[in-house]
C-alpha cells in the first residue's frame, strides 16, 4: 500500500499528505469520516464481466480499496461430477466457460484418456486443433466487443459479436451445438466434416481478416482507446510468478508462456505457432495481444484446414463408455485457452465415476487478487476496462 | 375509503424487516406492496398495447443465458425491431430476463432487483434449468423451479434456447401483454407471503428488507 | 528430472513418487516438511508458478490430500507436491507468504472442504457459498441430492435415468452389456 501515498494517475498528481493516513503500512479506511464512499460495482451492473461484484471504497473518484465477491454462478460442478459416470460428464464440463467451452472438451477428454492410456487417432487430433482454434477466435472477437464496450464504443462490439455469431454458425454445422458443442468425447470426436466445410471455414476466416482491419483501424489505432488503455492496470514482471498470472496477460509483460508451444497437445508441434509478447503489460499492451493472436489464430486455422487428412478414423477403439472404468491414477491436463492456462485435475479410483474433477480457470487468479491489487488508484469509470482487459469469466472462478 | 379504514389497512400492512439493524430500519419501506387494479377496460388494452411495443429490458446476467442475449442485440437478429432494448438500472426497466440457472447468492439479488423494478413488470426465464433444474437438478446451490420465488410470465426451453427462440419468447410475451394474462406484479402482491416464506427458506442470511420500492 | 527426485530424497523424506508423464509428476511428502520442500522448489529449482492446490477426499482412509501442483517455466514441468492429512482435524500450514494468490485456493478449501489453514488471511471470509449451515458441500459424505430435494421445490413430471437401464431397456438391447462400443461397420 506504499504506492497510495505517492499516487500519479496521468499526469494528475493527488494531493496525499492528509489520507489515507497510514499505520504500519496500511491505510486506515474509516467510513465513518466521511471521507470515503462505499460503492458496489456489480452483480447488477452492466460495467462488470459476467456476474460478479467488487465492492469498492472511493475517494472522489479514485478507488482505494477493492474487494471481489463471487460465487453468483456457482453450480457446484466439482461436486456433481463426482455422481456422474464419465462420459455424463462431458455435458456439465462444457458449461464451465461460456464464451469458449471446448477447452473444457478438451482438457477432460484427454485427461480420461491419459488415465485410461487410450490414443487417439491422428485425423481426431487434426479436428480437436480446428475445433479448439475457432473457439478462441470466437472467444476473442467477443472479447473484442467487451473492449470496446467498456470503453463506450458500441459499434465494435456490434461488428464484432455479429460476426462472432457467424462463427457460431460453423460450430452448429461442425457439432450440431451454437454454444455448447460437446464435440470431443473421449477416444476422439463425434463426427467428422461436413461437406463443403472447408470452403465455408476459408471463406469466414478472409471476411474475419477484412473485420480485423477495420478493427484495426477504428479501435487499436483509435486515440481515445489508447489514451485510456495506456498506463491503465499495469502488470511487472514480478508480479507474474507471485500472482500466478498466465496467458496474454503474462505474455503483455514479456513472460515467454504460452501451452501451446511450451507444452505442445494435440497437434500444435506441427503448426507454425509465433510466441506474441510484449514488454510494457499495461492493458493496451494485453489488447494488442490478442488482436495478434486472433490474426494468428486464423492463419493456424488455414494452415490447419489444409493438413487434416481427408481418410482415417476419429475415434479410437472405445471400452462401452456405458459402465467405463478408469483405472485408479491422477493426471493434470493443461490447454491454452485465451484467457491462458485452463487445466483440469482429474483424480480416479477405480470406479466408474471420477474421484475428484477441478477445473483450473485462468481468471481464478486474475479476477480476484490480481484485480483487488490493479484496481487500487484508478478511476472508478476505468475499472470495467480494467476487469476486461484482464479478460476474466466468473464461471470459470466458482465453477 | 375514509382515514380510519386507511389507518388499519396500514397498521396491518406493515412489514417486519427483521433481517436489517434497527437504527436502519426507517431507511426502506415497511409498507407491503399494493395490487394495481385496471383503470377502464379500453384504457387499459390501449396502455397494454403501448407497453408491449416498448419492453426495456434489465442487463443482469443471472447465469450462462446471457450469452446468448448479446447476438440478440446485434445486426443479424437486432432485437431493437421488437422494440426491445437493454436498460442498465432496474428502475428504468419492464422486462427482467432470469439468464437460467441461479444459484442461492444470486436469486437474493435477482427478488432485490425484481421488486425494485417499477409496475408493470414482466418476467422471462431462459433455460431449462428455471423450469425445473435441468442439469442442475441434484445441484446443492442452484434452485430448482423458480416460480416458487418470483412470478414467471415466459419460460423459453432449452440449453441455451437460440436466439430465434428468445425472440419467439419475446413475442409470446407481446402476446399475453396485449391479452392483459401479464399479471405477474399483482400475483406477487397477492401472494406476497408465500413468495417470501419460500425465498426466506433458502436464502439463509436475509440482511435485506422485506420488501423493496 | 530424475537429479531432481535424488536431491528432495537426500532433502526430506519422499513417501511416493508417481511419473504420469514426462512433464508430469507426483512426489508424496510429509506435512511437516511441505513448506521446506515448497520454497525450496521455487527458490532454487525454477518451479516459480503455483497453477493450483486443491483436496481430494479419500473418505475411506480418512484423509485428505492436498495437491500443490508448481510449474517450471523452463524445463515446462509439472510437478504435484501431495500431502496427506487427517479428515477429522483438518489443518494445514498456510502458504501465502510463497505465494500472494494462494489464499484464495486456501479461502476456496476452507468453505468447500472444512479445511483450515491458520494465519492464511481472509480465510474464513465466505466465498461462494451464502449463509451456509451444513458441513462444507465438497466432503465426500454431503449428500448433495438429498440436501436440493428437502431445500428447492420439484417440479413433478421430471425423471432421471441410470443410463446403462435406460440404454437396455430402450436403445441399444444388445450392446449395453458389452465390454466394447460396436459400430455398424464392424
Amino acid at each position: 500500500m506504499s504506492n497510495l501515498s505517492k499516487c500519479k494517475y496521468r499526469g494528475y498528481e493527488a494531493d496525499r499528505s492528509k489520507y489515507p493516513e497510514m499505520e504500519n503500512g496500511k491505510a486506515v479506511i474509516d467510513l465513518d469520516s466521511h471521507k470515503y464512499t462505499k460503492i458496489w460495482q456489480g452483480p447488477q451492473h452492466p460495467g462488470v464481466t459476467g456476474n460478479m461484484s467488487v465492492e469498492l471504497i472511493v475517494n472522489g473518484d479514485e478507488i482505494v480499496h477493492a474487494k471481489t465477491h463471487v460465487g453468483y454462478l456457482h453450480r457446484g460442478f466439482e461436486k456433481l461430477m463426482e455422481r456422474r459416470k464419465y462420459i455424463q460428464c462431458f455435458p456439465l464440463v462444457c458449461r464451465i466457460c461460456v464464451p469458449e467451452p471446448d477447452t473444457n472438451e478438451y482438457c477432460v477428454s484427454a485427461a480420461m484418456e491419459d488415465l485410461a492410456g487410450i490414443t487417439v487417432p491422428e485425423k481426431a487430433l487434426w479436428l480437436r486443433t480446428l475445433n479448439l482454434e475457432m473457439s478462441r477466435v470466437a472467444s476473442f472477437l467477443m472479447w473484442i466487443g467487451g473492449q470496446a464496450g467498456s470503453l463506450g464504443m458500441g459499434t465494435i462490439g456490434q461488428w464484432t459479436v455479429g460476426m462472432r455469431d457467424f462463427w457460431l454458425d460453423l460450430f452448429e454445422e461442425m457439432t450440431g451445438g451454437r454454444v455448447y458443442h460437446m464435440y470431443m468425447i473421449p477416444g476422439g470426436v463425434r463426427k467428422d466434416l461436413p461437406a463443403g466445410f472447408k470452403e465455408k471455414t476459408r471463406e469466414l476466416i478472409t471476411r474475419t481478416g477484412k473485420l480485423m482491419d477495420d478493427v484495426d483501424k477504428s479501435f487499436m489505432s483509435n486515440v481515445i482507446v489508447k489514451s485510456r488503455l495506456q498506463g491503465l492496470g499495469i502488470i511487472t514482471p514480478e508480479m507474474v510468478d507471485e500472482y500466478g498470472i498466465v496467458g496474454p496477460n503474462a505474455r503483455a509483460c514479456g513472460r515467454e508462456c504460452d501451452i501451446r508451444i511450451n507444452n505442445p497437445y494435440v497437434k500444435y508441434d506441427q503448426l507454425d505457432v509465433k510466441m506474441i509478447t510484449s514488454t510494457v503489460g499495461d492493458a493496451y499492451a494485453r489488447a494488442q495481444i490478442r488482436y495478434q493472436e486472433l490474426r494468428q489464430s486464423l492463419d493456424l486455422m488455414s494452415q490447419i484446414l489444409d493438413r487434416i487428412p481427408e481418410k482415417g478414423a476419429i475415434q479410437a477403439k472405445m471400452p462401452n463408455l456405458v459402465n467405463w472404468k478408469i483405472p485408479a491414477g491422477q493426471t493434470y491436463i493443461k490447454a491454452e485457452s485465451t484467457r491462458g492456462e485452463h487445466g483440469f485435475y482429474m483424480v480416479s479410483d477405480g470406479s466408474e465415476k471420477p474421484r475428484r474433477v477441478f477445473a483450473r480457470g485462468a481468471s481464478y487468479t486474475h479476477a480476484i487478487a490480481v484485480l483487488e491489487k490493479l484496481a487500487v488508484n484508478i478511476s472508478l469509470s476505468d475499472l470495467a476496462a480494467l476487469m476486461v482487459s484482464l479478460h476474466t469469466c466468473p464461471p470459470e472462478i466458482e465453477r | 375509503m375514509n382515514k380510519k379504514h386507511m389507518d388499519e389497512i396500514e397498521n396491518q400492512m406493515k412489514l417486519a424487516n427483521a433481517g436489517i439493524p434497527e437504527k436502519e430500519r426507517d431507511l426502506f419501506a415497511d409498507a407491503r406492496p399494493v395490487k394495481v387494479d385496471p383503470f377502464n377496460k379500453y384504457y387499459e388494452g390501449f396502455l397494454n398495447w403501448a407497453r408491449s411495443r416498448s419492453l426495456w429490458m434489465l442487463a443482469f446476467g443471472t447465469g450462462c443465458g446471457a450469452i446468448e442475449l448479446r447476438p440478440l442485440m446485434t445486426s443479424r437478429y437486432d432485437m431493437s425491431r421488437y422494440g426491445i432494448a437493454p436498460r442498465p438500472t432496474p428502475r428504468q426497466a419492464s422486462v427482467f430476463i432470469i439468464g437460467g440457472y441461479s444459484s442461492i447468492k444470486t436469486i437474493k439479488r435477482i427478488v432485490r432487483s425484481y421488486e425494485q423494478m417499477q409496475g408493470p413488470k414482466y418476467v422471462i426465464a431462459l433455460g431449462s434449468c428455471t423450469i425445473n433444474g435441468g442439469m442442475y437438478y441434484d445441484s446443492y446451490n442452484t434452485i430448482n423451479r423458480l416460480d416458487y420465488y418470483i412470478p414467471v410470465d415466459v419460460y423459453i426451453a432449452g440449453c441455451m434456447p437460440r436466439p430465434e427462440a428468445l425472440i419467439a419468447g419475446f413475442n409470446r410475451l407481446k402476446e399475453k401483454i396485449r391479452a392483459g394474462e401479464c399479471e405477474g406484479m399483482n400475483e406477487y402482491t397477492e401472494k406476497f407471503d408465500w413468495y417470501k416464506s419460500n425465498q426466506k427458506q433458502i436464502i439463509k442470511d436475509w440482511n435485506m428488507p422485506d420488501y423493496n420500492w | 528430472m530424475e537429479q531432481l527426485i535424488r536431491k528432495i530424497k537426500g532433502m526430506v523424506s519422499l513417501k511416493a513418487y508417481i511419473k504420469q508423464r514426462d512433464d508430469l509428476h507426483f512426489i508424496t511428502v510429509k506435512k511437516e516438511q511441505l513448506e521446506l520442500i515448497l520454497s525450496h522448489l521455487k527458490n532454487n529449482e525454477g518451479f516459480t508458478h503455483l497453477a493450483f492446490l486443491q483436496a481430494v477426499d479419500f473418505i475411506e482412509d480418512g484423509k485428505f490430500q492436498l495437491t500443490y501442483m508448481l510449474c517450471n517455466y523452463e524445463t515446462n514441468v509439472n510437478l504435484g507436491v501431495l500431502v496427506l492429512i487427517d479428515r477429522d482435524k483438518a489443518e494445514m500450514n498456510s502458504i501465502h507468504s510463497l505465494w500472494a494468490h494462494a489464499w484464495q485456493y486456501q479461502r476456496e478449501l476452507f468453505e468447500l472442504y472444512g479445511i483450515d489453514f491458520p494465519g492464511s488471511p481472509r480465510v474464513h471470509e465466505s466465498f461462494v457459498l451464502e449463509g451456509w449451515d451444513e458441513i462444507p458441500p465438497m466432503r465426500r459424505d454431503f449428500d448433495t441430492l438429498e440436501y436440493s430435494d428437502q431445500t428447492f421445490y420439484q417440479r413433478p413430471g421430471r425423471s432421471t435415468n441410470d443410463p446403462a437401464e435406460y440404454m437396455k431397456e430402450k436403445m441399444y438391447k444388445n450392446y449395453a452389456a458389452s465390454p466394447m462400443i460396436r459400430r455398424d461397420n464392424e
